[in-house]
């Protein structure tokens, strides 16, 4: 079903180090970013890791693990039993805990234990790990940075949060370095009497004072203050992660469907990566409707089905039997009928789909379609047939 | 759940989720028009800076200021900086472009790094816009599954960092008002498909586990028809058989194999999401108002759409 070009995914996940699959909500992006990771570790005889960020825990169920979580987890052989002879390469999973990641992250750059702890058990440390969703966006650039480096893996295929949130998680890296830049930190970090003798800021202090109480800015700085021991290697790393994303090792992939609005979300994030200069590999097009909708003469045969239905069914009549039985001809009508208005019915939204393609595919260099398919896929073997399709 | 739920629109602060891509938008706008119709005075606010809310009703882009984009029916676009200097010009009298200079400026950083900010100012601007009754009803396009329970648990979070100041009183009334069913409730949108089904229960779930916040409804999009019965299936499979499709086609045409198969195609979608639909039924808490939308063909985006998705909705509440 690929479109042939020269360029295949087989050919970018044999050149590639890191394959970002990015796109809106419900577009298949998590799946199609597993049964790249799987058909890849099947063929090419890499060690794949698929990775996946995105919070609503999709990929487990859809590599049919119940649980894995931040640990990297190999997939069976015995899962590939449709491949013939076995993968040639292995199959890894792992998901983002946000909180655990985080914590891993502070273990690691903290400069002592005395400082490690004290962030752990800070309440806004814990609230900002644990309850909000920015902090996804940076520790999960972090962990792929982290394992690309780590060398273990030929080829990394991360999923991510939906297409705006997917911005958020290009500019997390850079957001972080100038965060902990930022004049406003080297404010809250000055001891907090200190401060108050300072005339240029106290409007600021009263106002902030009022909002949210002294207690609140006195925990916050304690927890900027703690941070601040780890500001270069945080700036560092966010730096490292930045080139990593925008190197020629790595490259996107934009999911989407033919439906509108994720139509339009996928135009505006091919846009926004190669203004950025983002290496895109390839447009995946989901759940496309089969081309015989289009066809002229399936419009002419709905049409007469649907108007001259009677007619028709009486004609139909003495072959048509079922259980040896004729049925009642204003069924068969009525089942002509059905049939006639649901080809004129699919084919409006598939000409609909097949003008918004026209306008997508103008934009990468490789689009590939994948059909409809009666059900969301949960074995490597389902993963295995999606590969394929994806594949050459 | 043990008293009977309070009729949608009869409440005040709707917030309308779901998981991506299962057309959370439209629903929340056809909502909006919906309650518009019946004469309620409404607003429609999307949370997401780079929301496509006004497409749904063929207008220009939003601001953060409500525009009365239809008779009754206003609109806005959520930004938590403006959010913020409103709340300090009504609440601290602070004379707004003298002093705000710096604090707008600062405000970014603290808002992406100080838990909650975004999300408080974002509820707390909604809930300030019920209790003035500047509206009858104010229906919030929401964020994603993943995302809404952090922004409705938001003032619980805050109270519970904050213990004095201005803030910490802002949350008790916010707390108050989210969690009393006669005033706000969540609509979950969803699609009969396997994974908006499996999030749409995880979240129901959650919104029970982690706040105090009533569920309004479920409502299921893109329902697709039933083509035909059992009884009717079995003429559909004879129709196949050879010799009556050869007389079918010396009637119709070869386009008649064409016609069957995406025939074939839709029984089979429809089939699998009824399993879908059925497990949806069983696993939600008795008692949960379920609202069926149609899968729309001619018009999938656009005003159109939601004003026929309002039609829908209305249908299925018994106006």
């Amino acid at each position: 079903m690929a479109d042939r070009t020269n360029l295949t995914l087989e050919q970018l996940c044999s050149a590639k180090e890191v394959l970002v699959s990015t796109g809106s909500g419900g577009v298949g992006k998590t799946t199609t970013a597993a049964a790249i990771g799987t058909i890849a570790a099947a063929r090419l005889g890499a060690k794949v890791l698929v990775l996946t960020v995105d919070p609503a825990r999709r990929l487990a169920t859809a590599l049919g693990l119940e649980q894995f979580g931040n640990v990297e987890t190999r997939v069976p052989d015995a899962a590939f039993a449709s491949v013939e002879g076995g993968p040639r390469g292995e199959l890894w999973v792992a998901m983002l805990d946000t909180k655990q990641s985080w914590d891993d992250l502070i273990a690691r750059h903290a400069p002592n234990d005395a400082t490690r702890d004290a962030i752990l058990v800070n309440p806004l440390y814990q609230n900002i790990t644990g309850k909000f969703v920015q902090s996804h966006d940076y520790v999960a650039m972090e962990r792929l940075y982290e394992i690309h480096t780590s060398g273990r893996y030929d080829l990394i295929v991360v999923d991510t949060p939906p297409t705006r949130n997917a911005i958020d998680f290009l500019d997390a890296p850079d957001r972080m370095a100038d965060f902990f830049s930022s004049r406003l930190l080297r404010w809250l970090i000055t001891p907090y009497r200190s401060r108050m003798v300072n005339l240029a800021s106290k409007p600021f202090y009263s106002v902030a004072d009022r909002i949210l109480g002294t207690q609140f800015l006195e925990d916050i700085a304690e927890f900027f203050m703690l941070f601040q021991t780890m500001y270069d290697g945080f700036v560092e790393r966010a730096k490292a992660v930045t080139t990593l994303l925008g190197g020629p090792q790595t490259s996107f992939l934009v999911v989407s469907t033919l439906e509108v609005a994720p139509s339009r979300e996928a135009e505006f994030f091919l846009e926004l990566l190669s203004e950025r200069k983002y290496h895109v590999g390839a447009l995946v097009l989901n759940k496309v409707l089969p081309e015989l909708l289009l066809s002229a003469n399936g419009a002419d045969a709905a049409r007469l089905m649907a108007a001259d239905s009677e007619a028709i069914a009486s004609s139909l009549a003495s072959s048509l039997l079922v259980d040896g039985d004729a049925p009642d001809p204003n069924h068969i009508a009525h089942v002509l009928a059905e049939v006639g208005s649901n080809f004129a019915n699919f084919s409006v939204v598939a000409r609909r789909e097949a003008e918004q393609r026209a306008e997508l595919a103008q934009i990468p260099e490789l689009c590939v379609t994948v059909p409809w398919f009666d059900d969301d896929i949960h074995s490597v073997e389902g993963l295995l047939r999606l590969g394929e399709i994806l594949w050459r | 759940m043990t008293s009977d739920p309070v009729p949608l629109l009869e409440r005040r602060l709707l917030f309308v989720t779901g998981k991506g891509g299962v057309g959370k938008t439209s629903i929340a706008s056809a909502l909006g028009m919906l309650a518009a119709r019946r004469g309620l005075r409404t607003l429609v606010c999307e949370v997401d800076a780079k929301g496509n809310l006004s497409d749904f009703f063929g207008v220009g882009p939003l601001r953060f200021a409500p525009t009365e984009i239809r008779s009754g029916l206003s609109a806005m676009a959520m930004d938590t900086e403006e959010s913020l200097k409103e709340y300090l010009r009504l609440q601290l009298r602070i004379p707004l472009l003298t002093r705000l200079g710096p604090l707008a400026k600062t405000f970014d950083f603290v808002a992406t790094a100080a838990p909650g900010v975004k999300e408080i100012l974002t509820v707390g601007k909604l809930a300030y816009e019920v209790r003035e009754r500047h509206y009858d009803l104010v229906i919030v396009d929401a964020s994603a599954t993943g995302h809404v329970v952090g922004q409705l648990a938001s003032p619980v979070a805050i109270g519970e960092l904050v213990n004095a100041g201005l803030v910490r009183n802002q949350t008790d009334w916010m707390i108050e008002l989210l969690t009393d069913p006669a005033t706000t409730g969540v609509v979950v949108a969803t699609a009969p498909e396997e994974m908006p089904v499996a999030e749409t229960l995880e979240l129901v779930e959650r919104l029970r586990d982690e706040t105090d916040v009533n569920i309004a409804a479920v409502v299921v999009n893109r329902v697709l028809p039933e083509l035909f019965g059992r009884k009717e299936e079995s003429i559909f499979s004879a129709l196949q058989e050879p010799d009556v499709l050869g007389r079918l086609k010396e009637q119709v045409g070869e386009g008649a194999d064409d016609v069957l198969e995406a025939a074939q195609l839709a029984v089979g979608l429809r089939r699998s999401r009824v399993t879908h639909l059925a497990r949806l039924r069983d696993g939600l808490p008795e008692g949960l108002p379920i609202l069926y939308v149609p899968y729309l063909f001619t018009r999938s985006h656009g005003v159109r759409a939601t004003s026929l998705i309002a039609e829908a909705l209305g249908e299925e509440l018994g106006y």
